[in-house]
């Protein structure tokens, strides 16, 4: 009786264990080898043929194509800079300048990847189309209310992630510091 | 006690074990990754265009709303690919993935140099076969080896304003796959 309420328990831990992590892992993004700077992460090895186990397991489950290196590279954030998480009811400050690449664009996506709806049919901006100030600089607000400038609409989701892909870009596995590729930084402005 | 510390360590050991087991399977088990989702708009061996993504409608998550985008579903059990695209204005781009969708090999339009991107897909083993002169006349042109038979062959053609579109889309349907 001892025996059998022994390896019901056990089996029980170690499916919860197993199971639990497993979903752990490939929800939260943590794969090896992520490069992060402020508050965006990217894991260039993804986009090649050593990508690491966790990773392939992340894109099976999303159902994405992870960028070819030798096509570019993406970061992600899902906080500002202060490691909150995004919120797409408050107003956010992306300003700064971005790495060197031939040119990048940024896409807004709810937390599973996909589009977020919203009036005027923005989903991201690229390279060519942002404002800039007169020393190379930008700022772009994300937010839910209309802006002026560089507007790019949440459609007042809960929660979205930044995407920021660089293409053509030295960026990859090499690059360690803000120094080789100093990306924009997040801050939360006001909420609704 | 000592029994019930000794059954939990077994079970934590068996966890990890289900772990590692789970995370590697995953990829094969999949029903609903990229390649499932491009094989239902796809038919092998030609270029088909991927429809530009919506919040409505899309064919994967993550695609880059800022490129037109072209697919070719390969299969090499009945031999080796020739495949071609025109450079166009924009950046255009050409990555290839397993039946897996690991990210073998990625070209864009200034690494190759010339006003098309020209190059065979062959399988390991139809690359052994070719005859040894052949390879030298080929010099010229570039040979990717696919680790697995069947996978993808994404074109992307950047589209940085609304004007750009067009042209894009002209670059992707001159583009050929083909046996």
């Amino acid at each position: 009786m001892q025996l059998l309420f022994g390896a019901m328990l056990a089996l029980a831990v170690a499916a919860t264990v197993g199971l639990g992590t497993t979903w752990i892992a490939l929800t939260r993004g943590t794969a090896y080898g992520g490069v992060t700077i402020g508050a965006w992460t990217a894991w260039p090895k993804s986009g090649t043929a050593g990508i690491d186990p966790y990773a392939r397991a992340m894109v099976a489950r999303t159902g994405e194509l992870p960028v070819g290196s030798g096509d570019g590279v993406a970061f992600y954030a899902w906080t500002d800079n202060a490691g909150e998480a995004l919120d797409g009811r408050c107003d956010v400050l992306l300003s700064g300048i971005t790495p060197q690449a031939r040119f990048w664009t940024l896409t807004l996506y709810d937390p599973e990847g996909h589009l977020v709806a919203n009036s005027v049919r923005r989903q991201g901006f690229t390279s060519q189309e942002i404002i800039r100030k007169s020393d190379g600089s930008f700022d772009i607000i994300v937010g839910p209310r209309v802006r002026p400038g560089n507007w790019l609409p949440t459609g007042g989701v809960e929660k979205y992630q930044l995407v920021l892909r660089l293409y053509d870009t030295p960026v990859g596995m090499s690059t360690r510091s803000e120094s080789e590729a100093p990306m924009p930084s997040i801050k939360k402005g006001t909420c609704q | 006690m000592m029994r019930l510390a000794l059954w939990l360590l077994g079970a934590l050991l068996l966890g990890g074990i289900v772990h590692l087991a789970t995370v590697l399977l995953l990829p094969s088990l999949a029903s609903q990754d990229a390649y499932a989702r491009v094989s239902a708009i796809a038919p092998v061996n030609a270029i088909i265009p991927v429809p530009p993504p919506t919040p409505e409608n899309e064919v994967m998550p993550f695609m880059d709303p800022a490129f037109a985008i072209s697919v070719c579903r390969y299969d090499l059990s009945r031999g080796s690919l020739k495949f071609s695209v025109p450079i166009g204005q924009a950046y255009t781009s050409v990555s290839f993935y397993t039946r897996g969708d690991v990210a073998y090999y990625a070209i864009n339009d200034r690494a190759a140099g010339r006003r098309t991107i020209e190059l065979d897909l062959m399988t390991a083993a139809q690359r052994a076969d070719l005859p040894e002169n052949e390879d030298i006349t080929r010099a010229d042109r570039l040979i990717v080896t696919s680790p697995t038979t069947t996978g993808l062959i994404v074109i992307r053609a950047l589209t940085p304003e609304a004007g750009w579109i067009p042209g894009a889309r002209n670059t992707l349907a001159a583009a050929r796959c083909r046996q």
